[in-house]
């Protein structure tokens, strides 16, 4: 059995003035330790889809289930990056990353160590009782990935949290990313709609078509990819012609002016 | 090169210099238009250009100053009011923060008592005051009611208006760690919203000097409001114009520290 199964979900939003279907039929199955990426373009139902699985909506239908288990009742199994880092900017860099323990009545001096040696490890030292706003994009991003990370959940849903980065910085975050998550074991789900970002950080690609949000294809790394890090395989030969090919699939999903 | 330095220190220099000459005369003007009223106020009062019963004179509101100083009477109805005034803005923010909490726990009962809530704010508030004081009693808690109940509402409405707007991409942070709604409120709605709820607290004070004074028109026992009622009634304009002076003064006090306040909290 999957880690994490998606089966068969539909969810529509209700307005006053329209049912609007957001996504249709979504079946995925994914494994332990897996990073898959959820690309397409935008209004396709991505960011629905991982609030699903984060259990903040509940779907019209379907279910998903973790490690066998349904999602209600289950409690910070999950951790979610949105595409700021959201750092309370009146809590110190320390209360924020440990809000999640507190939250959960995870706290104490075991957790609390783990949380502030991560801290390091992202290469923030130093830092512990200033505030975000001393912060560059970049430094808080990564406190924001030490917040979740501290709560140990055993998914991370990455909701596009490099598309509020420079470049530089986004590439050189996607490196810290990447290697953290291998480190830890960790199973995530990357929310983008960059192909490079998707194919260099990915094990797989999953394209969705927009209104209803559906699965059009999936896309398997290839082995090669997957041991590199993002940098080095965006400069890997396969990189390219990969990049093609969803380019081309994606370009196929707009719809055509006549 | 070390020239061109020592001309921008002169430039700055020069730049300070006429800031301060500038400063200079603001200050003059102020000054000046404060000695013309007063000056002005007095002399007219003294060649009988406006009826010294009526405006009394500068002078006369000095000597009757002192008198009430020397026999306590000012200080012991200014202590009275402005205790009211206190306990007035600060309950009223308090409870309209707290009205403000409960309508954004409960959607519903926001929703409910939207309607009400247009109305209460609607209505002119002082027009309770005759409803508080056979309620309440001639006495201080009546008149605290009053300094309270004219900035509840309003408070109420805008300290709920920033809960809503606080991003709801915090809530959803805190959501994803399995927060209840009290911790919600506690760790994003509330402290974001700090800086709204400081500045209630500064409108407030001007709002709860007039529910205040009104009050003390009403009950007519104690402090500056009855002072200058009763100087009214019996016709001496000198202890109204005191009464107004000193309110002026104590008020804009009271203003400033609250803006320190504000300076201080919103500064960390």
């Amino acid at each position: 059995m999957s880690f994490l199964a998606i089966k068969d979900v539909h969810h529509t939003y209700f307005t006053k003035a329209s049912a609007t279907t957001a996504l249709s039929e979504i079946t995925i199955q994914v494994e332990e330790g897996e990073f898959v990426s959820f690309l397409g373009p935008s209004g396709c139902g991505k960011t629905t889809l991982l609030s699903i699985i984060a259990g903040l909506i509940k779907p019209t239908q379907g279910t998903i289930l973790l490690e066998n288990k349904p999602l209600s009742g289950i409690k910070n199994q999950i951790g979610y990056m949105l595409q700021q880092d959201y750092l309370f900017p009146w809590k110190t860099i320390e209360e924020n990353i440990l809000l999640g323990l507190k939250l959960s009545k995870q706290l104490n001096d075991t957790t609390k160590l783990a949380a502030l040696d991560l801290l390091k490890q992202m290469g923030l030292s130093g830092i512990e009782k200033q505030l975000p706003k001393q912060l560059s994009g970049g430094m808080r991003q990564r406190a924001a990935l030490v917040r979740t990370l501290a709560t140990e959940p055993k998914l991370l849903m990455l909701d596009e949290p490099f598309s509020a980065l420079d470049y530089q910085t986004k590439l050189k975050l996607e490196d810290l990313v990447s290697k953290t998550l291998d480190t830890f074991g960790k199973t995530a789900i990357l929310v983008t709609h960059d192909i490079g970002e998707a194919i260099a950080m990915s094990d797989r690609v999953v394209l969705f078509s927009p209104s209803p949000g559906r699965i059009h294809k999936v896309f398997e790394m290839p082995g090669e990819l997957k041991q590199l890090s993002p940098f080095n395989a965006r400069n890997h030969e396969a990189f390219s012609s990969i990049f093609q090919t969803i380019w081309k699939e994606l370009d196929s999903l707009e719809p055509r002016e006549e | 090169m070390n020239q061109g330095k020592n001309n921008v220190n002169l430039l700055h220099k020069n730049f300070l210099h006429s800031r301060t000459i500038e400063k200079r005369w603001v200050r003059f003007y102020q000054l000046l238009i404060f000695l013309l009223f007063f000056s002005g106020w007095e002399f007219s009062s003294q060649q009988r250009w406006i009826d010294p019963l009526l405006f009394s004179s500068p002078s006369k509101i000095w000597v009757l100053f002192l008198k009430k100083i020397q026999d306590g009477s000012l200080l012991s109805n200014l202590s009275v009011t402005l205790t009211e005034t206190i306990f007035g803005f600060i309950l009223g923010t308090l409870l309209g923060t707290l009205l403000a909490a409960l309508l954004w726990w409960s959607p519903m009962f926001s929703k409910i008592i939207d309607p009400y809530l247009v109305v209460l704010n609607a209505m002119p508030k002082v027009a309770l005051g005759p409803i508080l004081i056979v309620a309440l009693g001639p006495g201080y808690p009546s008149i605290i009611a009053m300094g309270a109940i004219i900035s509840i509402i309003i408070t109420t409405i805008v300290v709920y208006t920033s809960f809503k707007e606080v991003d709801p991409n915090y809530l959803k942070v805190l959501q994803t760690f399995g927060a209840t709604r009290f911790q919600c409120f506690k760790e994003a709605i509330l402290p974001a919203s700090f800086p709204t709820i400081i500045s209630t607290l500064k409108v407030n004070v001007g709002l709860s000097w007039v529910g205040v004074i009104v009050g003390e028109f009403l009950v007519s026992s104690k402090g500056l409001g009855y002072f200058i009622i009763y100087g009214f009634q019996v016709f001496n304009f000198t202890l109204v114009f005191l009464s107004l002076m000193v309110i002026a003064v104590v008020a804009t006090i009271m203003y400033q520290l609250v803006e320190l306040l504000e300076k201080k909290l919103i500064k960390e």
